[in-house]
């Protein structure tokens, strides 16, 4: 078990270049305007039924993101926009499957919580709260059985990690030494109970334990510390070593969902958390500490919000899906 | 440029609110995330934080204002540098209906879309040459040539590989095949079944053996929403080729929990095809299909029927269409339609019906979902009656489906009200003559036609 970095300093690892902080920036940006955009959406009545944001969680995905290949794949839960954009998603696909119309990856057929994409290996995109963690620890088991080196990120929260299906999952991927990153996205609140009142764990870092699988617990509001936790996951995956355990303690800033007045936590717990904690923020302060120009930020977020704009307007324009989407892809014709 | 700030839906179901409080003035500055007012909906109080940045040029509704539709306007954003004169012209000259949504193309709705016509599966051919052999061998047949044709099948279930088969389905495939294809699971099927989904996602094609159904409902949450469901969901992109099998129904003085059918439960869900064979010939043809069919596909076994002795075809290219019905007996004055081990007993009861001059035709159903309801009609409209039969219990069972069929699409053929014969609606006992009372026995059949008949 290796310590936990402290909430503000560096880990350990290697620096990122100055172009993979770029990266790594804009992708984090893209993220929350894009999350930014969907909940305005979802306030002028666009986008339907539940979203649930990723704001505050970015370092996660981006800096697992910076450590896959082509052909690794990813799975996680409703909160899945950020996973989409980062495995290379479309936004204007992504957003038109928010607003229901057909330019969406499922056509419309599926919304926030149910989307996919074959060609970029993104599986899903689960409304059940644990189920992705099966069906990931199966991604990892196809990876095997075809002998590649391929990896499955199996993404899910601190709430799942009561389920009891999470646990199965970790006995099969140990038996059978899967190539699997199990990452926890601990962002302290499974709906409206906080993990103090829903786990008798205290360190989910420890929950892999008794199958021997390796862990870390790292501070997910860093990206330098993801990035560099990650990499070592990842690595030890591709080597057949068996799964990895990934604790990310990480933060939403918005309710669960849309229509999550988030009564049970305090105002000031989440401005101390913008305010001291931000993953874009303390990379953006990293990066001018490193020489890297003001004019560069203000380039990145023209760059973003033009993106993002562009999938709101396609978003709104798509058409909504024909009558005679209805009836297709129930069974795949034989 | 100043921009409106409109009443904003946070709830699926919301379409209007009180404005409680403003947080924010006419003249302070906000950043994107800032709560800047207060809204009450008939659920909860909400905040509304701001999207963007700027400062907040007035606002247009006064706190305690009540039933404040969605999308209408409530303050006006300043961007850097602009003076409180722009709010007036932004006012002015908003059309709030514009402003919040953009026209979309929306087909005009029809009511009603009606399912498109669906093609019926080939008939059965006609295979030649047959040899007696068991519906277990029948099944591990099945599952060795499918093996054997494609790389990507595998099976994966407690005891299949080193045990042989807790009811020696999988007798001597892990020695053919070797423990990549034939997997020991530990006692987990919800893990199980959700991780061989998942590998079914990616293309593979797992075969999963439930010891018996029952288990199935440890993992019915994959079979149903991540299996079934899945290639809607992404619009066609992701299909689920995996095959969910296991004996099914009551076996022998094993109780409750462990007798029971799930015909109805499975063919309830779009996205699923379900068979239930009888005899040998259909466990192998059945089973060869739903292993090769690129859907999730529940093949119901029944533990009485493995040791049972039928004709099967040797061909080695044998196969059966899944969706077709197999009339086992022809008949001209009642339709008796059945599944599984009940074939048998509709048989037994055609029998019996025909010592007393009755000629009952006896259709094994072989699919479950999708019904092969033209042989089914066909056969009303020749016999003019018709009584189910399953063993499952009968509210909301595969008998009301099938007699609705027929009171649906040849109600005017028929001279009896359809009838059903169906396990008794309790938990199956364990004492032998109890269980012996609670399960359809040809009489039942029989006495149900007698009725028909008389009435």
């Amino acid at each position: 078990m290796d310590e936990t970095p402290s909430a503000s300093g560096r880990s350990n690892g290697p620096a990122l270049s100055p172009e993979t902080m770029k990266r790594a920036y804009r992708d984090m940006l893209l993220v929350r305007r894009f999350e930014e955009k969907a909940g305005q959406l979802y306030g002028m009545g666009l986008i339907g039924g539940f979203c649930h944001l990723y704001i505050g969680q970015e370092a996660v995905v981006v800096g697992i993101g910076l450590n896959m290949k082509q052909g690794d794949k990813s799975i996680t839960s409703y909160r899945d926009h950020g996973q989409m954009l980062v495995a290379g998603m479309t936004p204007r696909g992504v957003m038109a499957e928010l607003t229901g119309r057909s330019g969406g990856y499922s056509r419309g057929k599926g919304g926030s919580m149910h989307m996919f994409s074959r060609e970029k290996e993104f599986y899903g995109g689960h409304g059940i709260v644990g189920a992705q963690v099966a069906l990931g620890t199966g991604l990892a088991f196809a990876n095997k059985y075809r002998g590649t080196d391929e990896v499955s990120i199996v993404y899910f929260g601190e709430g799942a990690s009561a389920q009891g299906q999470v646990y199965e999952s970790f006995n099969l991927a140990a038996l059978h030494k899967l190539p699997c990153i199990y990452v926890i996205e601990n962002n302290r609140y499974g709906m409206g109970t906080s993990i103090e009142r829903a786990s008798a764990s205290k360190d989910l870092s420890r929950n892999g334990e008794p199958w021997g699988i390796a862990s870390r617990k790292v501070d997910g509001m860093d990206i330098f510390a993801v990035h560099e936790a990650a990499q070592e996951a990842i690595e030890y995956c591709r080597a057949g070593k068996g799964p990895f355990l990934l604790e990310m303690e990480t933060y939403r800033y918005r309710g669960h969902s849309m229509s999550d007045p988030a009564k049970y936590r305090q105002r000031a717990e989440v401005e101390e958390m913008r305010r001291t904690r931000d993953p874009i923020e303390t990379l953006k302060a990293e990066m001018l500490r490193s020489g890297i120009e003001e004019s560069v930020f203000k380039d990145i977020e023209t760059d973003v919000k033009a993106i993002v704009a562009d999938a709101a307007e396609f978003a709104q324009t798509s058409p909504e899906p024909d009558h005679s989407e209805l009836w297709t892809d129930i069974l795949v014709e034989a | 440029m100043a921009s409106l700030i409109l009443m904003p839906a946070l709830s699926p179901t919301m379409t209007e609110g009180t404005l409680a409080r403003w947080l924010k003035a006419a003249g302070e500055a906000v950043s994107a995330g800032d709560v800047i007012a207060e809204i009450e909906t008939d659920k909860a109080t909400m905040e509304v934080e701001a999207v963007d940045e700027g400062v907040i040029g007035k606002t247009l509704v006064a706190e305690g204002t009540q039933n404040i539709a969605v999308n209408t306007p409530i303050a006006v954003l300043l961007a850097e540098g602009e003076d409180a004169a722009a709010a007036d012209t932004v006012t002015r000259s908003a059309d709030p209906a514009a402003s919040a949504s953009v026209a979309i193309e929306t087909p005009t709705d029809p009511g009603i879309v009606e399912a498109p016509e669906v093609a019926q599966a080939e008939n059965d051919r006609d295979w030649g040459e047959t040899s007696e052999i068991t519906v277990r061998q029948a099944l591990r047949d099945a599952m060795a040539d499918e093996l054997r044709r494609d790389e990507d099948v595998f099976l994966i279930g407690e005891e299949v590989a080193q045990y042989q088969g807790a009811y020696k389905v999988s007798q001597g495939l892990l020695d053919e095949f070797g423990e990549k294809r034939v997997i020991d699971t530990p006692i987990t099927e919800h893990g199980f079944t959700g991780m061989a989904v998942g590998a079914a996602l990616t293309g593979l094609k797992p075969i999963v053996e439930f010891m018996t159904m029952n288990f199935s409902l440890q993992a019915v949450d994959h079979i149903i929403n991540s299996a079934a469901k899945t290639l809607y969901m992404s619009g066609g992109q992701m299909g689920c080729p995996i095959v969910f099998r296991g004996p099914n129904g009551a076996a022998a003085r094993v109780g409750a929990q462990h007798s029971q059918c799930f015909a109805s439960w499975f063919a309830h869900i779009p996205g699923l095809k379900v068979v239930a064979p009888w005899s040998s010939a259909d466990a192998k043809g059945l089973l060869r299909a739903a292993i090769r069919d690129p859907n999730p596909v529940i093949v119901l076994e029944n533990e009485i029927l493995y040791g049972q002795k039928f004709p099967c075809p040797v061909d080695e290219d044998f196969i059966l269409p899944i969706g077709r019905a197999k009339i086992e007996r022809e008949g001209t004055d009642v339709t008796l339609v059945a599944f599984s081990i009940m074939v048998g007993v509709a048989l037994e009861a055609a029998a019996i019906l025909a010592e007393e001059g009755i000629s009952a035709e006896v259709i094994n159903l072989r699919s479950i979902r999708p019904l092969d309801t033209e042989t089914i009609v066909r056969s009303v409209k020749k016999t003019n009656r018709i009584v189910s039969v399953e063993e499952g219990w009968p509210v909301a069972g595969i008998g009301a489906e099938i007699c609705t069929v027929a009171v649906e699409q040849a109600f005017d053929w028929l001279d009896a009200p359809p009838a059903r014969v169906c396990g008794l609606d309790l938990p199956m006992p364990y004492a032998a003559n109890l269980e012996k009372l609670a399960l359809p026995k040809p009489e039942w059949v029989v006495d149900a036609v007698r009725k028909q008949l008389r009435d």
